[in-house]
Formats: structure tokens, C-alpha cells, sequence
């Protein structure tokens, strides 16, 4: 493996990483503000339970969360010196108002994982809303910086040299909506999904109904919804990335030839030598309609773009797909729930609808790990966008292959022992919050 | 607004070495106390940092952006020569936040945690150890941007008696620090005693690593000794820290617990300005006799204006917030459970 590889692959496994804990870390405090809240309300004290119960599942990912996050900040130094040499002025804006974020976050951690009985309990209730929507907003401003290596602005760059920033224009660039937005939503969807699906399974095993019921609707409902947002805020996407990256889009299809009414692929498996693809189902017009909303317009394929600038494009294309796929089945997944909610109560409790929700558990997070290597791989071989290739970023030292092993080896130790310490906690369930409730 | 960064810059350091030092050397405690007594010194431990240690570590992120954004030759000058050093502080790092929540919230309490407090222990020495090497090593001038071989470029930067003489000065300085802190967060007598012996030992170990920090500069020709007793600054706050060290020691013999932080706190934000203030603007020393200064290597100046009052900002909604914190789990009322 050489340095290169090492370092986007150690890049690509801390991301991948600390994705999955941001996520929860950003969601997670919403359901709990739900369940809090009607503690609060209703003074049932299984909801109370709710509460506490994920809110110590929450720490652990928190924590994990924090110091992956703290990993990343150095990472992008150790791993990409010469691009933080130039980009870090440009790009830093979204980084700095974001330590404001983390930091408010943390401190309201502080209050509300301890702050039980100890203040006014809607100021308590109120810090872990606070929690939420500065989690909310770190993961906002931290994709509108990568949304800056997709579509660079704030800057002119002149004989190599990175003139006249601004770093405001940097953070409102062309990306930073639709990928923020696409993001937020995905991070409902994946979390919710999975909590859900934890909760559903324990309901099958027919233990501590009470509790794990009105957990999994909490997740269930906020999961649904997001759910049906997704494809239409990934249509956003779509258009935007077809405007300002044709080569991500042109990879994200396998779509080879620049032409009209262009079709879209389904699955199949792309030729990058011979520049087609096999197997493929092909549904005309559509592509075009994709990515401009004109079934007849022109799509710009990878002929169109010289050789040395094409992404990857079988990984691009399988992620793509998978990212999409599994939104359609969550989708379907969601459309069910509703109809349940609504029209078919009996629904709610049969087997094969919670069953359902239990093969769906890791949906969410496969589509954000899929969708990430669309964005992030979807760019190569550039690591911003049109200025700056990944290759000349890299840093000088030799040896990053080793570097890469330790941090896997860390990071698989660390899953490990966390889903160790999930399973455990929901096995104390039943002995920690089953008694019959005292106050 | 350079100064004002610059400013923010150093008290995140500045906190960061406080508070995430008085953090670091709860861990750094249990290393050095005995079996029978580990178990009261952890239950000490949790209730004094479990709130705080989130936004305790915030500090450094605070640090780290402020240096790549608005000085980003010198973060890649340091990424690139310590990236060795940086990597095992990042180890720790994940080590220890991982480890000490792990064990908190496990569910079930058993063999596990002969897992979980060692590595605790082990990271919290070793993480603050290689911070100091690799504040030692920035100012040490053996970072060389001309070096030729894998060695000279990415070992010998920071592997030499003055950094590492600097790290065990900061793992003292953190063993220091969470003694004092600690004398005050419990309510047991005998605690409290122990606590106050950890502090002087503590402190006796942070004379003796300053010592040898002086020793390895003079064998490695740093002029230490020109910028800590070079200047008047220098002086007062060697004089100043020096006195209030005597009035400590009084304070702990006496067996008082009142004013022992703030002037634990004080004596070594004077060891930072002392170090700090007399080559101020510059902050990584080459070895070719070159330096980075926060004055010539800051970015351009409309990100330094952002950055300032992306700071300022922050600090109005941060700094109260932090306060109410602090202080609502420093008032020791009865919890109404
Ligand atoms: C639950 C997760 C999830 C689901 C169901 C979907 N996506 Fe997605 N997608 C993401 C999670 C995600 C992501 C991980 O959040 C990405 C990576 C970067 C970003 O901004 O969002 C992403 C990126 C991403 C991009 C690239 C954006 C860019 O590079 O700027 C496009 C074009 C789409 N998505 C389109 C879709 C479409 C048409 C979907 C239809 C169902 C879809 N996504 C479902
Ligand atoms: C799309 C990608 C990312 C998203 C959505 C995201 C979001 C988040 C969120 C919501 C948190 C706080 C929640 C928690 O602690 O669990 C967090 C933590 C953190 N993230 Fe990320 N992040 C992303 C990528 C990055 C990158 C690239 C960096 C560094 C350059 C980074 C740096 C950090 C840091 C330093 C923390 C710790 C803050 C703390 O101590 O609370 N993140 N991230
Ligand atoms: C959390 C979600 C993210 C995931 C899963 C992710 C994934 C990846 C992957 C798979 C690569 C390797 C691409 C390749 O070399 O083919 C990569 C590269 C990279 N990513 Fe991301 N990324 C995420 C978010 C971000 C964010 C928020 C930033 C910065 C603000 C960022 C900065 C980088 C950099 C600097 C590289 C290396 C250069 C490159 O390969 O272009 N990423 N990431």
C-alpha cells in the first residue's frame, strides 16, 4: 500500500467512523428531549425511564463522538499538510463558529446528563434541547467546509496563489445548502431507523413491552418522516451536483457519453476500459429529468472530461446505487408505518411490521457510509475541487501505511467494545427499570 | 484583531493546561496510588470531573482551529515534523475519554473495568507527557525543514533531553494540579489529607523535572535560561510564583483547603508566560535559526478579522454558560434524590 492510499484510507475510516456517533449525537438528544418532555407532562414514569435509559447510551457514543472529532481536527494536518496550508484560512470559518457549538454542546451535556433533580426541571429539559440543536449545527457548518472542497469560493486563485479570501463567501458556497440539508436529514433517518430497529427487536423478544414500545415509536416516527424527505432533498443533490461536478454525476451513473434524453442506469456493472456498462437496467429520459428536471436535456457524460480528472468510477456508481436503494426500501419501510398509524392500528402490533423494522436497523447508516464515498470519492482526483489534486496534498512522510493500521486496529477495538457496552446496557433494561415505579 | 486572536489563542492553552491538566492528573493520581486506596480516589475522581471533562478537552479543538485557520504554516510545520508525537497524543487521547466514560456508564460492573482503569491511568500519563514533548520540541529549534533523512526530519525534531525533560515537567505540573484540585472536592478528612500529600509530592516532582529541564537546555544550547530570567517580566513572575509557592506549602501544612487552587492556578499560568513571553511572536524555532511567528505567519487578514469575531462571539454565549456550569456543581447541595 503506498502513502497515498494509506492516508485516504486512514482519512476514509476516521470519517466513516466518527460519522456514526455524530449522527447519534446529533439526533439522539431530540428523541430524548420527546420522551423528557413527556415525562414532564403526563408524569408516566415510563417515559422517564426512556429518558434516562438512552441518555446513558447517548454518553457513550458522546464520548466516542468527542474524541473521534478531536482525531479528525489533527488528522486533517497529519494526513493533508499542504491542502490545511492553503485551505485552512479559507474553509476555517464553518471550523471556528463550529468550536462554539461543540463547546456549547459540552457544557450543556454537562447540566443535562447530571443535572437530574438538581435544577427547575424545564431549564433541565431545556439544556438537552440545547444539546440537540447546537449538535444540529456543528454538523451543518462542518458539511458546509466540506461542501467548500466540492465547489471552492471565497477566494481567487491566481498562479497557483490563494488570493483575496473571504472566508464568509467560503462558508456560503454553491454546495453548503443542499449537502447540509441532505446531511441533517440523513442523520434523523439513519438514527432513527436504528434505534428503532434495537427497540423493535426487543418488543419480538417480548421483553419490557412498555418501555421498549414507546421508545421505538419515538424513533419510528422521527425515522419515518425523515425518511420520506430523503429522496426529495437527494433530488436537490442530484441537480446540484450535475450543475457545479458533472464528473461526480457523470460517475455516479456510469453514464459514459455525454447525450440527450439521457437514461438512467440502474445497478449493473460499469466497464471503466470499455466505457459501458453491464447488466444494467435503463430507464430513458430519466437522468436528464434528474439532473436538470427536463427529460430531454443534455447530461454531460465522462467523454466530456479529460482522462487524468475521472473519478473512480465503479465505486462512485455502486455507492450511488446503494445510497438510493436503501432509501427506496426505508421509504417503503415508512409509507407502511403510516398506513399502520393511520388506517390500520392492528398493524402496530404484528410481528412481520416490527420484523420489518428489525431487518431495517442498518439501512440508515449503510446509505450515509454509501453516500459519503459518492461525495467524497465521486471528487477524486481532486482534493478541492478543480484547484487542488488529493495526490499533491498528501504529506511528505513516508511510513502512513503504519499509521493506518494502528488507527484501524484502534477504531475496530473501539466498535467493538461499543456495541459490547450497547448490548449490555439494554440487558440492564429490564432489572434497572422494570420495578414497579417509585418516584 | 491579530492580538485578539493571539490573545484567545494562548488562553486556550493556558485553560487547557488547567483544566485539562487537573483532568489528566486525576488519571495520573490513580497511576500512583496505592491498591488499597484506588477505588475512594476514583470515586473522588468521578464525581469531580465527570461534568467538566467534555468541555474541559474543548480547550485544545479551540487551540488546534485557531491555529489552522489562522495560522496554518505553522499547525502544517508542526503536522508535518511532530507527526510521530501527535500520533501517540492522539492514541492517548482516545484512550482515555473513551476509557473513563466506558467505565462510568458500563452497565455492569466487572471484570471489565480491570480493563478499562489501566488504560485510563496508563493514557492519562502518557498523553500530557508527549503534549510536552511537543511544546518542548517547538521551541527547541531541532526542527529541521531542510533534513534529508527519515530521522533527522521526523525523530530527532522531537526526540532529545529538552523535550522530553519538557514532558515529564507537564505530567508533574498535571499530577500537581489535580491534587490541589481534589484536596477541595472532597469531604472526607482522611482524603483530604492524602490528597495534600499527592500535592506536595507532586510539586516536588515538578521542581525536580524543571530542573532537569534547565540541565537538558544547557546541554542543548537552548537559551532557557536568557528567556525565563532574561527579562523583567521573567522576573516578577518567578518572584511571584515562587512566594505564593511558599504560602501554599504553609496553607497545606496548616491543613487549610481555602485559596490552595487559585494559587495553584496562578504559579503555573506564570510558568507559561514566563516560557512564552519572551520569544513571543515566535512559536516553532527551526533548526536552521528560522522561526514561525504568529505576527508574520497569519493568515491573511480578512480570515484573522473572521476569526476574532467568530471568537468574541463565541466566548459571550460560551463563558457564562461555562461559569453556570462550574458553579452549579461546585455548590455542594444536597442532591434531592
Ligand atoms: C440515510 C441516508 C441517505 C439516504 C436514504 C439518501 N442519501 Fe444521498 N447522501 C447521504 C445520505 C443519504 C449523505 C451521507 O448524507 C450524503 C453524503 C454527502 C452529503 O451531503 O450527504 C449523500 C450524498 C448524496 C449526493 C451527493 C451530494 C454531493 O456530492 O454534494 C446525492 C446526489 C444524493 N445523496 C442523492 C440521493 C438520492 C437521489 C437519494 C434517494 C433516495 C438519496 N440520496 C438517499
Ligand atoms: C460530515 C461530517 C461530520 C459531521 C456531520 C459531524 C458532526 C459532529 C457532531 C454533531 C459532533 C458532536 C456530537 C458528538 O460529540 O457525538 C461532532 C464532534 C466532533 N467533530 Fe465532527 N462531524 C463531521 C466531521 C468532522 C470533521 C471533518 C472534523 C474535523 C476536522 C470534525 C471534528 C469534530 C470534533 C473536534 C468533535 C468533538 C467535539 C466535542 O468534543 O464535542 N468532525 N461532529
Ligand atoms: C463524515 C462523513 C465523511 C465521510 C464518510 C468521508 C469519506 C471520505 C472518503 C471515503 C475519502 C477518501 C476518498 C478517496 O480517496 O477516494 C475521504 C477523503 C477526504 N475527506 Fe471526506 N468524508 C466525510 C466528510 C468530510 C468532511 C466534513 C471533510 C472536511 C471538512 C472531509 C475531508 C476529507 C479530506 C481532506 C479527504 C482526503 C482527500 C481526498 O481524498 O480528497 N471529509 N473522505
Amino acid at each position: 500500500m503506498d502513502d497515498i492510499i494509506a492516508a485516504r484510507s486512514q482519512m476514509a475510516l476516521s470519517l466513516g467512523f466518527h460519522i456514526v456517533f455524530s449522527c447519534i449525537g446529533m439526533v439522539m438528544p431530540f428523541f430524548m428531549a420527546v420522551s423528557h418532555f413527556y415525562w414532564l407532562k403526563t408524569n408516566n414514569v415510563v417515559y422517564k425511564n426512556v429518558t434516562k435509559a438512552w441518555s446513558k447510551g447517548v454518553a457513550i457514543f458522546f464520548a466516542t463522538g468527542a474524541v473521534s472529532g478531536t482525531v479528525l481536527s489533527f488528522e486533517l494536518g497529519l494526513l493533508w499538510p499542504e491542502f490545511m496550508k492553503h485551505a485552512g484560512p479559507i474553509f476555517g470559518m464553518p471550523f471556528s463558529l463550529e468550536g462554539t457549538a461543540f463547546f456549547i454542546e459540552a457544557i450543556a451535556l454537562g447540566f443535562f446528563l447530571y443535572g437530574w433533580d438538581r435544577f427547575n426541571k424545564w431549564f433541565h429539559w431545556f439544556t438537552g434541547v440545547i444539546v440537540g440543536v447546537s449538535g444540529l449545527a456543528s454538523g451543518i457548518l462542518v458539511v458546509a467546509a466540506n461542501a467548500w472542497m466540492n465547489s471552492p469560493a471565497g477566494f481567487d486563485f491566481v498562479d497557483g496563489k490563494y488570493l483575496n479570501v473571504d472566508p464568509i463567501a467560503a462558508m456560503f458556497n454553491d454546495a453548503w445548502f443542499s449537502q447540509a440539508l441532505h446531511m441533517t436529514v440523513a442523520a434523523f433517518v439513519a438514527t432513527g431507523f436504528a434505534v428503532a430497529g434495537v427497540h423493535a427487536l426487543m418488543i419480538l423478544k417480548g421483553q419490557n413491552i412498555l418501555f421498549h414500545t414507546k421508545s421505538f415509536t419515538i424513533a419510528a416516527i422521527f425515522g419515518c418522516v425523515a425518511a420520506l424527505l430523503q429522496p426529495l432533498s437527494g433530488d436537490i443533490s442530484a441537480k446540484d451536483v450535475a450543475k457545479r461536478q458533472p464528473a461526480k454525476l457523470a460517475a455516479m451513473e456510469a453514464h459514459f457519453h455525454t447525450e440527450k434524453s439521457a437514461s438512467l442506469i440502474v445497478g449493473g456493472i460499469p466497464d471503466e476500459k470499455n466505457k459501458r456498462v453491464d447488466y444494467a437496467v435503463k430507464l430513458p429520459g430519466f437522468l436528464s429529468f434528474l439532473a436538470h428536471g427536463d427529460f430531454k436535456s443534455e447530461v454531460k457524460g465522462l467523454d466530456s472530461i479529460p482522462e487524468e480528472n475521472h473519478p473512480p468510477v465503479a465505486i462512485t456508481h455502486y455507492a450511488f446505487q446503494i445510497m438510493v436503494g436503501m432509501g427506496m426500501l426505508m421509504m417503503l419501510v415508512s409509507v407502511l408505518y403510516f398506513t399502520a398509524l393511520w388506517k390500520k392500528k392492528h398493524w402496530l402490533t404484528s410481528r412481520w411490521l416490527l420484523k420489518l423494522f428489525v431487518t431495517a436497523t442498518p439501512l440508515g447508516f449503510i446509505a450515509v457510509e454509501a453516500g459519503w464515498t459518492v461525495t467524497e470519492v465521486g471528487r477524486q482526483p481532486w482534493i478541492i475541487n478543480g484547484i487542488m489534486r488529493t495526490a499533491d496534498a498528501v504529506t511528505p512522510m513516508p511510513g502512513i501505511v503504519y499509521s493506518f493500521y494502528i488507527f484501524s486496529g484502534v477504531y475496530i477495538s473501539l466498535a467493538i467494545i461499543v456495541i459490547f457496552m450497547l448490548y449490555r446496557q439494554i440487558k440492564m433494561v429490564g432489572k434497572l427499570y422494570d420495578l414497579p415505579a417509585k418516584k | 484583531m491579530l492580538y485578539v486572536v493571539i490573545i484567545f489563542l494562548w488562553t486556550a492553552i493556558l485553560l487547557y493546561l488547567l483544566l485539562g491538566g487537573a483532568d489528566f492528573g486525576a488519571g495520573i493520581i490513580e497511576l500512583f496510588t496505592s491498591k488499597k486506596n484506588k477505588s475512594i480516589t476514583r470515586k473522588t475522581l468521578y464525581s469531580a470531573i465527570g461534568p467538566i471533562w467534555e468541555a474541559n478537552h474543548m480547550w485544545l479543538i479551540i487551540a488546534i482551529v485557531i491555529l489552522f485557520v489562522g495560522f496554518p504554516v505553522i499547525y502544517t510545520t508542526m503536522s508535518v515534523n511532530l507527526h510521530i508525537p501527535l500520533t501517540v497524543m492522539l492514541l492517548g487521547i482516545i484512550a482515555r475519554g473513551t476509557a473513563f466514560t466506558f467505565r462510568h456508564y458500563d452497565a455492569v460492573v466487572d471484570d471489565m473495568q480491570n480493563l478499562y482503569n489501566p488504560i485510563f491511568a496508563w493514557s492519562s500519563f502518557i498523553t500530557p507527557l508527549f503534549l510536552g514533548i511537543i511544546a518542548g520540541s517547538a521551541v527547541s529549534g531541532h526542527i529541521d525543514p531542510n533534513a534529508n533523512t527519515f530521522m533527522e526530519a521526523y525523530i530527532f525534531s522531537w526526540l532529545h533531553w529538552f523535550s522530553v525533560a519538557v514532558g515529564l515537567f507537564t505530567v508533574s505540573i498535571c499530577g500537581f494540579l489535580a491534587s490541589v484540585y481534589l484536596i477541595g472536592e472532597t469531604d472526607d478528612e482522611h482524603d483530604r489529607l492524602r490528597f495534600a500529600h499527592k500535592a506536595q509530592f507532586f510539586n516536588i516532582a515538578a521542581v525536580v523535572c524543571g530542573i532537569l529541564v534547565f540541565i537538558a537546555s544547557l546541554i542543548e544550547h537552548i537559551p532557557l535560561i536568557d528567556w525565563v530570567f532574561g527579562n523583567w517580566v521573567g522576573h516578577i513572575a518567578i518572584l511571584s510564583a515562587t512566594l505564593s509557592l511558599v504560602w501554599m506549602w504553609y496553607l497545606l501544612y496548616q491543613g487549610k483547603t481555602f485559596l490552595l487552587r487559585p494559587l495553584a492556578g496562578f504559579q503555573v499560568t506564570m510558568i507559561l508566560l514566563t516560557t512564552t513571553y519572551r520569544h513571543f511572536p515566535n512559536i516553532v524555532i527551526l533548526k536552521n535559526g528560522g522561526y514561525l511567528s504568529l505576527l508574520e505567519h497569519s493568515g491573511q487578514e480578512k480570515t484573522i478579522y473572521a476569526l476574532g469575531m467568530a471568537l468574541l462571539l463565541g466566548s459571550i454565549f460560551i463563558l457564562p454558560a461555562l461559569f453556570y456550569l462550574i458553579y452549579s456543581f461546585q455548590k455542594k447541595e444536597e442532591v434531592a434524590h
